[in-house]
Order: structure tokens, then sequence, then C-alpha cells
């Protein structure tokens, strides 16, 4: 019977090595994560070991040994109250202090980031490189170099998280939120919709394609021959008509928007906003819920005309005009 | 104090059961005790439905591809089991329960200060489970209980109005039995009974029903608010109707944090009890064990932002929620502590409720430690919106408050059916509980590390060999509540009388006969000791 536990023992040791334990380490970050997630594996473990131990040993040596045993009162002891209050309280300052600060660094992307575009909608996920290549459900990105997406969505929320890199934001209808990160190693990692969405939310998922740099180039320069976001938007810009208003030698009704992108605006009731892209995009699909100082609220909304990866690359054009010199004659 | 003789109380004599008879008895009395088993039938009920759709759950979760049902089945069956575990079953779980029974024989009253509105919030709760009930068998609703926006308020096609309302509906019956339970421990303590007199698991109510009342509103304006945007299109959180979908979020982790508490809260006191009677020990920190209690239902509130670490809510206000967070942590540390010195020079026997109660704490303990992991911001935006979630949770709500739960049942079973439930099944079922239960949620921990998102209908084949071992463990969870089901149904015929006080215990609801008289006791009593008073000579009532 023992002999025969032995082997079985071992068949299953076997299986459980087979099983996977630490998931893969493939960004900047995970490394850093890994190490917190490590320490507060340990916590949870010692802290476990100490109370069933503890328990253990009292349920034990304190047995009932008669019906009719009368223990004598334990007074509260305030030092030690104020010892396992005091450590829980600096361990989770610590814990604390260490995840803050990791999650701080892990939120600025670097300005040098290339950016991807992400729109998110039931229940696909649409990636746009800003060459011109779009994606669905697959992601190529060079190894080595900082990624920024900045994502929105179609319809409801979801949520974009590698695994693996160890990177998750949600993604919001009617605004953008970004995050980035930076492959460490070539390779193919899922990614997942991690916010439930709906009747497939379970097939929104796909790859995310780590290449070399010349793999990366191929790939750009073999991909789907078309405009750029930047030619697209412009396109775009002529088609619906924005041309009209928003004159580059600020003849217009509408602003100039050269130079434009990343500025500070002057809105109607005096506050200040920066031209971001949720600046830009408010101002596509609502004008009116922001009116500009000294000019007339004429803009008509465009909500429902142009769909969001359209949107995401008029901004582009927009953001691509931000380098050209602002004409004095605008208003 | 005067305690009834056990051997006249094998005699017939008049209790609070045998009292009347008749249907008509039972739905219009206004008797706490009965309405607590009112409670207890049609949570048991709850338990069970939700229960069927978690199992369903785990054996299609047995093959990558999906083993049972289509995804839009699967979401519903998620939804269903969220919605009705926690708003029917966790929320009024032990205070409409074991609450009812007990606030009123544990401060020596006659009843709750409001008896008629007692039985009215079981009305309400009735009245909301039927709306859910409807909604789950005219074709479900797939929002997950967390309804949010703008899925549930302009995309999902199901039943999410009827289940909106069966929850806004009980929540009704949450706030009136937390406002019953605040007038009658202020208002109708047993003389000589002072605050710090009481016992804990009345502290722990009287945490809980603050929460109630100030919590509960805003889930009912929330769920109306999305019933507004639904039915009447007026832009609230959808953002194509103007509205902003992380308000939702705000206003509803601002009730369903706390409600987290509203869950695990009377689990603690439970445990005070069961710990300080089974070892014969008064409580170790009597003040702080109360204090913590006060202190988690204030901090509560305040923490509602760590469920939205990954929204795109400002790092700052992050920060905040990150640091209270682990600030509501240290209270549940500081319990069970005390519970830990509480057995120290003790007489510890292992009856099934003290088996439930040791159970508790190792994975309360597990639970509350998992839960920095998601305190922490780092680590939370790598594991939120896992299995990892999914996991912490059910440690401390299957682990814990159903653990705590299970053990209160036993404890004052014979207080309540005036039987004794047969010990050497109880303890069996508590070990296969505790055995099922880590089997079924431990690789739950490794799937979320390992990046598996939680409500997969289908998933990728690497996370199979854990999900299997999962299922595996369901199966015995499920059969390990099954026993106590059907030995306790058992002992309320067939289990031998119970003593007024089988456990040599502390409290007055021992100190009356079991079952109690209508009138709970006989004379008011009079309380001149401070609670858990074992090591007193005059501990040994028989």
């Amino acid at each position: 019977m023992i002999m025969d536990l032995i082997p079985r023992l071992a068949a299953l040791l076997d299986g459980l090595a087979g099983l996977p334990i630490f998931p893969d380490q493939g960004s900047t970050i995970a490394e850093g994560v890994d190490h917190l997630h490590y320490f507060l594996t340990a916590l949870t473990l010692f802290f476990t070991f100490i109370i069933f131990s503890t328990i253990f040993y009292f349920a034990v040596k304190y047995r009932r040994r008669s019906e009719d045993e009368r223990p004598a009162e334990t007074k509260t002891y305030l030092p030690l109250e104020l010892t396992w209050t005091l450590v829980p309280t600096g361990l989770c300052v610590i814990v604390f202090v260490w995840g803050s600060s990791l999650y701080f660094r892990n939120s600025r992307p670097p300005t040098a980031s290339m950016e991807i575009f992400v729109v998110g909608k039931q229940w696909m996920w649409h990636l746009q490189h800003p060459e011109g290549p779009r994606e669905i459900n697959e992601l190529h990105i060079p190894v080595g170099v900082p990624v920024k997406l900045t994502m929105t969505s179609e319809d409801v929320i979801h949520d974009f998280y590698v695994p693996a890199f160890r990177v998750k934001k949600d993604l919001l209808p009617g605004r953008y939120s970004s995050l980035w990160f930076q492959a460490t190693k070539t390779g193919k990692y899922h990614f997942f919709c991690a916010q439930y969405c709906g009747a497939q939310h379970s097939g929104m998922i796909g790859w995310v394609y780590v290449m070399t740099p010349t793999d990366y180039a191929d790939w750009l320069s073999g991909g789907t021959k078309g405009e750029t976001m930047v030619q697209a938007g412009e396109r775009l810009f002529t088609q619906y008509g924005c041309i009209t208003c928003h004159i580059a030698d600020g003849t217009g009704r509408g602003p100039v928007l050269q130079g434009l992108f990343g500025k500070e605006v002057r809105l109607k009731e005096g506050q200040t906003r920066v031209a971001d892209e949720g600046f830009v995009r408010q101002a596509i699909t609502n004008p009116n819920s922001m009116p500009l100082a000294g000019y007339p609220p004429i803009m008509p909304t465009y909500l429902g005309q142009m769909n969001e990866e359209q949107i995401l690359q008029l901004i582009a054009y927009i953001k691509s005009l931000a380098g050209e010199e602002r004409k004095t004659k605008g208003k | 104090m005067s305690t009834a003789n056990t051997e006249i109380a094998a005699a017939p004599r008049v209790h609070y059961l045998n009292a009347q008879y008749g249907v008509k008895s039972w739905l219009l009395t206004t008797d706490h005790k009965r309405i607590a088993l009112l409670y207890l039938g049609s949570i048991t009920l709850m338990f069970f439905v939700g229960g069927s759709a978690a199992v369903l759950m785990r054996l299609h979760l047995i093959e990558p591809q999906g083993a049972l049902v289509q995804p839009e089945t699967y979401n519903k069956l998620f939804t269903m089991h969220g919605v009705v575990m926690i708003f029917f079953f966790l929320v009024p779980s032990i205070p409409a329960v074991l609450g009812n029974f007990l606030v009123p024989m544990m401060i020596g009253a006659r009843d709750l200060a409001f008896p008629r509105i007692n039985l009215l919030s079981w009305y309400i709760y009735i009245i909301g489970s039927l709306f859910t009930l409807y909604a789950i068998v005219s074709g479900g609703v797939d929002t997950g209980w967390t309804f949010y926006t703008p899925y549930s308020s302009t995309y999902a096609h199901t039943q999410v109005i009827a289940t909106a309302l069966g929850v806004f509906i009980t929540g009704f019956s949450s706030i009136l039995t937390g406002l019953n339970f605040v007038v009658t421990i202020h208002k109708m303590r047993a003389p000589g009974l002072t605050w710090f007199k009481m016992p804990l698991f009345l502290w722990a109510m009287y945490a809980t029903s603050i929460i109630f009342i100030l919590g509960t509103p805003v889930l009912a304006i929330t769920l109306f608010l999305l019933a507004l945007e639904r039915l009447l299109h007026v832009g609230i959180f959808d953002p194509a109707l103007g509205g902003d979908p992380l308000l939702f979020q705000h206003l509803f982790w601002f009730y369903s944090h706390p409600a987290v508490y509203i869950m695990i809260l009377p689990g603690l006191g439970v445990v005070s009890e069961l710990i300080t009677c089974f070892s014969r020990k008064k409580i170790f920190g009597y003040t702080f064990v109360a204090f913590s209690s006060m202190a988690i239902a204030v901090l509560s509130f305040l923490v509602w932002g760590h469920h939205m670490f990954v929204t795109g809510q400002s790092i700052y206000a992050g920060l905040i929620f990150s640091v209270l967070s682990f600030l509501v942590a240290i209270p549940s540390a500081i319990k069970v502590f005390n519970w830990t010195a509480t057995l120290y020079k003790g007489s510890i026997s292992y009856q099934a409720p003290m088996i439930y109660a040791l159970g508790f704490i190792g994975l309360f303990t597990m639970g509350g430690l998992t839960g920095l992991f998601l305190a922490s911001l780092a680590t939370d935006v790598h594991l939120n919106g896992t299995y990892f979630i999914v996991a912490h949770f059910r440690y401390i709500m299957v682990g814990g408050a159903v653990m705590a739960y299970l053990g209160g049942i036993h404890f004052w079973w014979p207080k309540i059916t005036g039987r004794m439930y047969p010990d050497m099944w109880a303890r069996i079922a508590a070990l296969i509980i505790f055995f099922g239960f880590n089997l079924t949620f431990f690789p739950q921990f490794m799937l979320g590390y390992l990046g598996m998102p939680r409500r997969y209908a289908v998933y990728p084949a690497e996370f199979q060999v854990l999900n299997v071992m999962s299922s595996a463990g369901a199966s015995i969870l499920g059969i390990g509540y099954l026993i106590p089901l059907i030995y306790l149904i058992w002992s309320m015929r067939y289990g031998p009388v119970a003593p007024s006080n089988p456990y040599h215990a502390k409290g007055l609801e021992w100190q009356t006969p079991s079952p109690p008289p209508t009138e709970n006791f006989e004379e008011v009593p009079v309380v001149t000791e401070e609670a858990y008073a074992y090591g007193s000579e005059e501990g040994a009532h028989a």
C-alpha cells in the first residue's frame, strides 16, 4: 500500500511541477511588481503560520481535561494590544509606500513613447499605429521601446489587461485613458478584456507580439499600404468640412488649429483647459458643453457621425499641427 | 438569576414554538424569534438557489471552451449567483436570523423595539426576493451583481429592471432591521446591562445596523438613477446621453464596500461568542474588540475608491483610498490577535461550533491578508478583475461570513429549537466544508496571479488544471453544505432535548429555557457581571 503511494506521489508532484505558478515577466515593471507580490505572499504565509500554529498549540495544550474546569481570567495586557496594533500598522505603511511609489513610477509614460491607439467595442479590439497599420485583436510592438496606448471605448466599459506586463486600465466611453509599458523580451503574450462587457466578454482577447526592432520595421512596411493616421485625419478634416471654419490663416469662423495642441485654451466662463486628446474629442462631439472665449457657439456636434477611430485620426492630425506656427491674425 | 430546571423542561411546556399553531400564527407573528425562523427558512432557500448557480458555473469551467452552457447563460449564472448570495443571503444572514433571535434575548428584553416593523421587514424581503426570482425565471439578468453602467443602463437586453427593483425593495428590509436594532440596543437593555457589559455580538450588530441605515439608502438611490436612465433615457451614467459612467461606480461602491462589512461584522461578533464559550475565558481585550467593530463601520465608508484603481481615477485619489484601505485592515487584525490570546490558558473544547469558529479565524486571516495585495496600488493593477479578487472575496465571505453563520446556527440551535444537533456529524461537516473550501478557492489565488480574468465563460487552455481543482473542491464544498441541512432538519424532531444551557455559556439568552417562552424571560433579568465572566464561581449553571 505504502509502496504504491510513492510512485503516485511522485507522479502528482510531476504534474504539479508542470503547473504554471509564476506568470511571464515581459515588461520593465513586471519584476518590481512581482517583488512586492512576493513580499506580500511571505507576509501572508508568515502571519497565517503564526496564527494557525498558535491556535493549534493553545488548542492542544489547553484542551478541556474535565467538564468542570473553570480557568482563571487573563487580564488584558496593554503593551501586547499596542504591539499587535502598531506592528501591523507599521507593516501596512511599508507596503503602502512601496506599492504607491511603484504605481507612481509606472503611471507616467516616458515622453519618448511610441503611441498606439486602442478602441474597444463589443466584442473586439481595434488597434491603430500612427504609421497607418490597423489591427484587430492583435498588437505588434518592438521590444525595448516604451509604448503608450491611448484608449477609448465605442460602447460599454472595457479593460485592456496584459498579465505578462502587469498592466491594466479601463477603456471608458466618451473619454481617453492611457497605459504604457516597455516589453523586455520578444514573444507572444495574451491580452484580455478584464471588465465584464456583455455576452462575448470572454472572447474579447488577443495577442501582443513583441518583435525585434528590425522585425517590427519589416512588419510595419509589409502591413496594409494605406494612409498614416495623420493623412487619414487630414482627409476627414476636409471630408467633414472642418476646413471651412478652421482656416490656417485665422480668417475662419473657428479657432486656428495650427499650434493649438498641448496649449492652454480659455473658455467663455473664464477657466482655462489644456488642449489634450480629451479636450479635442469633447470639442468635436459636444462643442456646446465648452464654449470658447471669443468664438460664437456655432459649431455643430459630430456625435454619432464619426466613430471613435475616426475621431482618433482627426486628433492625430490636429496633434500633427501642434508644431506649426500659430498665425497671429487668429483671434 | 433564575434558571429553569431542564428536567422540568422535558415535560410539556409552553414556549414560543408551541404557544400557537397554524400558518396564520406564523405569517402574522410579531415575535422576534418566530420572525427569525421565517428569515431562516427564506434565506436558506436563497442560499441553495445561489449555490446551485455556483455549482453549475464550476461544472461549466471544467473545460476551457466551457462544458455546459452558452456564454450568455454563464453570464446570467454568475449574475444570479452574486445577486442572490449577496443581497438575499449574506446581507440578511446573521443579522436577520441570529440577530433577530438574539438581540432581545441578549439584552434581556421581551422583543425588539418595533415588533410589527420587524415583521414588515420580512415581508419586504420576501417581495424583493420574488422580484428577483421572477427576473431569474423570466430570462435572467447578465450585468453582474455590480450592475456597471452603461452596460446595465443601455446595452443589456436582460431583466435589469426587475432585478434592480428586487434589490431596491430588499434594501428597505435592511434599513428597518438596522433601525430596529439600534433603537432596541439603546433603549431596552436590562437593568445593569451597560454598554461595556454587552456581549460583543451586540456591538457587532450595532455597528452593522449603523451601516444598514447609512449605506443602504445610497444603493437605493443608485439603482433608482439606473432605472431612470434605462427606462426614460435620462443621461446620468451613459456618456452617449451626457452622463458619467464612473459616477455609477462611485455611488455603487459607496454602499457596496460598507456592505462587505455588513456581511462580515456580524460574523466577527458570532466568533467572539463562540471562542469565549468554548475556551471558558473572558474575551481578551474587550474594549479593543468592541471598538474595532465601530472603527470598521466608520472606515468602511471611506475606502470605496479602491475598487476603482484601474478606472483612470486620479492617482492622488488612488493614493488616499489605498492608505485608508490599509487602515481598515488594522481593526480586523486586532480582533484576530485578541481571539487567539483568548485561548491562552483556557479550557478548550472542540464541539462543532468551535470547529467552525477556529476554521473561521484561519480563513478570515488569509482573506484579510490577501486583501493587502489589493489595497496596495501596484499589485492591485495586476490582480484587479482577476480570480485573485474572486478568491480573496470568498475567503472573507464564504470562509468568513458563512463559516461564522454556520457556527452560530449550530451554537444557538438548541436555544432556537430546543433540540441538540448531532455533534459528531456537525464536526465532520465542518471539516468537509473547510477542506472543500480551500480546494475550491486556493487555486483561484494562483489563477488570478497568472492573469485569468473573472467572469470568463471560456478561457485559455493553460488555466485548465487549476480550474479543474477548483471545480473538484466545489463539489466537496457543496456536499459539506448539504450535510448540515439534513441533520439540522432531522434534529428538529429526533435530536435529544436540549437543556437551557448545554454549553455552560454566559449571556442572558442561556438563562431562560430552551426554547424560550414567548416573552423570553419569566422575570426581567438583572445584570451584575461583566460579559463572559467565565472565571467567576457562579459561572457553573447546569
